[in-house]
């Protein structure tokens, strides 16, 4: 019984020093961040928690292979920011788990393809990220559970010469907090 | 020059120093015109290995990158003066040297040099100049660029900027580092490194900061940083993306842009990151602002037009009007010192090139002749573009003359060098 206590004890004790240690960045993450929307959040331990309640206990749905919320990427025509149909269900998928989830938070990474210069290539992603994002306006998810951010041309395959190739750059990809 | 010591010793200890390989730099024209010109070796009293031969060899090689000159080999002439009482005119004469550039180093007490040169007209055989500086021997090539800069500008009427200094990223094994170099790719320095990309380095204007854009957080955040001390701060970390820092003449406003949750919008924000202030208000995307020197106005990027074009509009805000009309694509904006020029880099049959443009005429020339150029960064003087360009896959600098007909190649034995800012003139 009592080394039990003195377990559980320890635990709340390391529990506490991991927290205090993810807490020491928001502060700073704060001082840094001047936009209210973002300072309102505490962290990274909301996906933690909505991953374990949320379904079987061995199965994280935004990581389940199966689950249709572990794909991440919306891909995008030249020149275009137009979620295409084929992306649709993936789009309804993380704003329905975004509704449900009130908590959790998303990255939309706008990506371009390697062509052009990169501030402007920066300016174009993330007409894309705003794109997923009015999409997921549309579909109930509040704009403090959103932050649109670019990578531009910065994460772009330099070596491509098809579009195939540089099709696999035009994306949105969907990061959740924490992750 | 005391300023110029401190500065070095800070850089010495307060920047995490990595040894980073020199850019070598290859001349690929110069003008029609060349000033024949013999740098003889300087004397020295007591000779430390390499010294005598450095400061006439930067001098040559910053006369010669400049492609206004012929540096005439002086090996075979049979006078080698180091003072004024031992030239034999007739001998720089018989190799057709214009100009000739004499010089010795004194070895002081307390380890420090005294460099001594006079600039001489050979046909009239007249002094044009003569200089001495006290230095620390550490100082010795920035001494050499600051004596080039001298004979430039007496010989040509310009300003001389060989004793400058530029900023670069250069991406190598995955890593991202921000550099400082002598304007001649010697002495790089590294001032910030990250696994994450690194982009839109702007020199301050007094030359002590450097201004860019980290994506060590995995978003875009723009930081200021002293290169001085080498302590950075946050300019500016709002919701979305935080890019395109440019200065403002005075070194007191940036011009930059923000997102929120929209598209790319231009503000202002006081150097310590106080002030903040919309400039545009638009649905499309307005980037790249760059003051004008005179600080009247900003002049960005903006497809509000329906593809991407200069515009400009008072520095405060307010309406905006079109610069560009030729091309579908025109981004990159950079004013030239005197606001005269304009250059920006312009999509041509799928290829980017640096072009400049006269603001009062409205003539356009295509400067660069790579596929892939980007990122224009004016001398102080006006009169050369140091731009990004690739050969192969492996992206490299260059620089080009405002009027197309020098043009230079900078490159790193390894690794990939892109982004680059040219720094101002800062007097010691």
């Amino acid at each position: 019984m009592n080394k039990n206590i003195v377990m559980s004890v320890l635990l709340v004790a390391m529990l506490a020093a991991c927290s205090s240690k993810a807490v020491k960045e928001t502060p700073q993450a704060a001082v840094e961040d001047k936009s209210p929307a973002v300072s309102q959040t505490t962290g990274g331990n909301e996906t933690a928690t909505s991953g374990v309640s949320d379904s079987s206990l061995s199965s994280n749905p935004l990581t389940d292979p199966n689950n249709i919320l572990s794909k991440r990427s919306v891909y995008f025509d030249y020149d275009s920011d137009a979620i295409k149909a084929e992306f649709r269900p993936l789009v309804e998928a993380h704003a329905q788990y975004l509704n449900s989830h009130n908590n959790a938070k998303v990255f939309l990474q706008g990506n371009t393809d390697d062509r052009g210069t990169r501030e402007y290539n920066l300016s174009l992603g993330q007409r894309r990220a705003v794109a997923v994002k009015k999409a997921l306006n549309l579909l109930g998810v509040k704009d403090a559970q959103i932050e649109t951010v670019s990578f531009g041309k910065e994460k772009a395959n330099g070596a491509c010469s098809s579009d195939s190739c540089w099709q696999q750059d035009r994306r949105v990809e969907l990061q959740y907090q924490g992750e | 020059m005391n300023k110029l010591r401190t500065f070095l010793r800070f850089l010495v200890f307060f920047l995490p120093f990595t040894a980073h390989a020199d850019l070598t730099v290859e001349i690929v024209g110069g003008a029609a015109q060349q000033i024949p010109i013999a740098v003889v070796p300087f004397a020295q009293q007591t000779p430390v290995s390499g010294q005598r031969d450095t400061i006439a060899n930067v001098i040559g090689a910053d006369l010669r990158r400049s492609g206004l000159f012929r540096v005439l080999e002086t090996r075979g002439v049979a006078n080698q003066p180091s003072d004024v009482s031992q030239v034999s005119y007739s001998d720089w004469a018989a190799i057709q040297a214009q100009a000739l550039t004499i010089g010795s180093v004194e070895t002081l007490p307390g380890n420090r040099l005294k460099v001594s040169f006079r600039l001489l007209d050979v046909y009239k055989q007249t002094q044009l100049v003569g200089m001495e500086y006290n230095i620390t021997p550490a100082q010795l090539r920035m001494t050499a660029h600051k004596i080039a800069d001298v004979i430039y500008q007496k010989l040509t009427g310009e300003q001389g900027v060989f004793a400058t200094r530029i900023a670069y990223v250069s991406k190598s094994g995955g890593r991202y580092a921000l550099q400082v170099a002598d304007s001649d790719g010697y002495n790089p320095q590294t001032v910030v490194s990250s696994v994450e990309p690194i982009i839109s380095p702007v020199w301050s204007p007094d030359g002590t900061k450097l201004a860019y854009v980290s994506f060590e957080k995995k978003k875009p955040i723009i930081y200021v940083q002293s290169l001085v001390s080498g302590q950075r701060t946050v300019l500016a970390n709002f919701k979305g993306n935080n890019s395109a820092p440019s200065w403002s003449p005075d070194g007191k406003r940036l011009a930059i842009v923000l997102t929120y949750a929209a598209n790319s919008q231009i503000y202002a924000i006081n150097a310590d990151g106080t002030g903040l202030q919309q400039l545009t208000r638009t649905s499309a995307i307005d980037t790249e602002p760059v003051w004008s020197p005179d600080g009247r106005y900003i002049y960005f990027t903006s497809d509000r037009g329906g593809s991407p074009q200069v515009y400009r509009m008072p520095s405060s805000g307010g309406e905006a009007s079109r610069m560009t009309f030729d091309g579908g694509y025109i981004v990159s904006p950079r004013i030239s010192p005197d606001g005269k020029l304009l250059a920006y880099v312009r999509r041509d049959g799928g290829q980017f090139k640096v072009a400049v443009q006269d603001l009062q005429s409205g003539q356009v020339q295509v400067l660069s002749n790579g596929a892939k150029d980007e990122s224009p960064s004016f001398a102080p003087n006006g009169r050369m573009i140091l731009h990004a360009t690739r050969v192969g896959s492996r992206g490299t600098l260059a620089a080009v003359s405002a009027d197309g007909k020098v043009k230079q190649r900078l490159t790193e034995s390894s690794g990939d060098v892109r982004e680059p800012a040219w720094g101002p003139v800062v007097n010691q």
